[in-house]
């Protein structure tokens, strides 16, 4: 479906050395599963996602979709062909409003979609659709907006960045669930989720641990949760036991 | 009547009107009045100096409209009028003004409007004004709009000035006196291309116990097009006033913001915002990521900024 090929992207720092923020990266993404990408802060993910939508353009190598090479393609070509990306940081735009953005996305969806698509990431349409995608807006928010997006367009390749950041706890079950459902098994699609999330890493169906710009470990859920957890859970669970803490 | 296809668009873009509405009404044209109707409750009537209009909209009036639309189309004429609006005590109307210039013609033509607003204790008034030209000449479509309003005790104001398109020169000056209680908001939208200028200055006195003012500009500046905004606060009592000008800067135009607070009082709270910038690139990024163009982009963001 989506094939990154010996994918390498350099940049030119201030004082002139080059720097490259992702090496050779050869992944293979299948229909119907379910991607994590994790790894520390700096490691890439990020920029691998905006190298597939086509927002930073790598160096070297090729990428393939449906057997296509869209190496060349640009952001509105690559978002033509099935490619959604869902910003970590959701730019704000004074002046337009939800259902806008939900209309942009999904264009001509009625009423009752948009509305079906704002209960869907929790927020109240009589609330919401009418705001302005302005500063006035949470950063919880505006993710759960732009998450909505993503999910109106039925893409082939949808890549989340980082969509429990922001968002509080309850939210972040039911949108992972909402991805989950939409994306796992389905033979149409594939979702990439960048996250560190204790809950979602384990029932992606693949984990791919970027560091320093390159692939460090990769494999299903089962072979490489069990070696990343003790970096990503909490430490002081042992000794604080969570809620049970409250009890004592 | 005798309304030519290009009377009736100007007259729809400046003041929606696709056939001539019900109620109170006043079409200047090329200086002279061609439809004038009266109201029960709006009578407007020509003034003192018989050189405008004296609109008298009764106390309680509630839910009317005035309209009051000025279309040149005389290649090289320059129009100048003095308009007076009175709105009674607790009435709540909405008045709908605008200038349409088509002239397409080596000459400069415009329209000079100076308006007086009156607004009694306790009514409600909104204002929408928009500003348009067109046509294929060299001539210069000018427009100057002078506006003074007073707000009496406990009113209430809205003010939406609008210039889009076709205007090449403008020099737009709005004088507020607000008295105690009342509250006045202003919301100027402005875009500007070619070799286009656009000046605006907007005073507000916020002289009454209460009071507050508001100041809202958007403005788009493309091309070659210059403008310069200024926006006074001037607090004399205890009162609120803000002043909020944004503006997004394309190709080689120049924006000048100038805001001003003068507070004359201990317990006036003024403040200001001002921002010029040009589009983001994340914003033109995401809806292209949504598989928008770049142009559509543009204009998508460009038409929301001054919606």
């Amino acid at each position: 479906m989506l094939k990154l090929e010996n994918i390498s992207m350099t940049v030119n720092n201030s004082n002139g050395l080059q720097r490259e923020i992702i090496r050779d990266i050869n992944i293979e993404f299948k229909p119907g599963k379910l991607y994590a990408i994790t790894g520390p802060n700096g490691g890439g993910k990020t920029t691998l996602a905006k190298v597939i939508m086509g927002i930073y353009q790598h160096t070297t190598g090729h990428i393939y979709l449906n057997g296509e090479d869209i190496s060349e393609l640009g952001v509105t070509e690559r978002a033509r062909r099935g490619i959604a990306y869902a910003f970590q940081q959701p730019p704000r735009f004074k002046g337009l409003n939800v259902a806008d953005l939900i209309t942009i996305a999904r264009p001509g969806i009625d009423g009752l979609g948009l509305r079906m698509k704002m209960r869907d990431v929790g927020l109240c349409p009589e609330d919401y659709l009418d705001r302005d995608m302005g500063p006035g807006l949470s950063g919880g928010e505006a993710k759960r907006i732009e998450i909505a997006q993503i999910l109106s367009r039925d893409s082939i390749i949808s890549i989340f960045d980082e969509p429990e950041a922001g968002v509080d706890l309850w939210t972040v079950q039911r949108l992972i669930g909402l991805i989950v459902q939409k994306y796992q098994d389905n033979p149409k699609s594939t979702a990439i989720i960048i996250t560190h999330h204790e809950n979602v890493l384990p029932i992606c169906d693949e984990i791919i641990v970027l560091e320093e710009g390159v692939i460090k470990l990769r494999g299903s859920a089962v072979e490489i949760w069990p070696l990343i957890r003790d970096d990503i859970q909490c430490k002081m669970r042992e000794q604080c036991r969570g809620e049970i803490c409250y009890e004592l | 009547m005798n309304f030519k296809p290009v009377d009736m668009q100007l007259l729809d873009v400046i003041s929606n009107i696709k056939s001539i509405p019900e109620g109170a009404i006043n079409i200047r044209r090329d200086g002279e009045p061609v439809i004038r109707q009266s109201s029960p409750n709006i009578k407007i009537g020509t003034n003192a100096d018989n050189n405008g209009l004296l609109v008298e909209i009764n106390p309680g009036t509630r839910n009317e409209s005035v309209h009051v639309p000025v279309i040149v189309t005389e290649a090289g004429f320059h129009d100048k009028v003095y308009n007076t609006f009175i709105v009674g005590e607790d009435a709540d109307v909405t008045i709908i003004a605008g200038c349409g210039i088509h002239n397409d013609s080596h000459s400069d033509s415009g329209h000079d409007g100076i308006h007086e607003i009156i607004v009694k204790k306790g009514a409600r008034m909104k204002y929408v004004e928009k500003h348009y030209g067109e046509g294929n000449g060299q001539g210069k479509r000018i427009l100057n709009p002078t506006t003074n309003i007073i707000l009496e005790t406990g009113a209430t104001a809205e003010m939406e000035m609008v210039q889009i398109k076709g205007v090449d020169d403008t020099v737009r000056i709005t004088t507020a006196h607000i008295g105690d209680k009342a509250n006045l908001k202003i919301m100027e939208r402005l875009m500007t291309h070619g070799e286009q200028k656009a000046v605006s200055d907007v005073r507000l006195y916020i002289e009454g116990q209460g009071g507050s003012g508001q100041i809202l500009s958007r403005s788009i500046g493309r091309d070659d097009s210059v403008q310069v905004f200024k926006a006074a606060l001037v607090g004399k009592n205890e009162c609120l006033g803000h002043v909020e000008c944004d503006s997004i800067i394309m190709d080689q135009a120049r924006i000048q913001s100038i805001p001003e607070l003068i507070a004359e009082s201990a317990d006036a709270v003024l403040t200001h915002e001002a921002a010029i910038g040009k589009i983001a690139g994340e914003q033109l990024i995401k809806l292209m990521s949504l598989g928008m163009t770049e142009k559509d982009a543009i204009d998508t963001i460009l038409e929301g900024f001054l919606r």
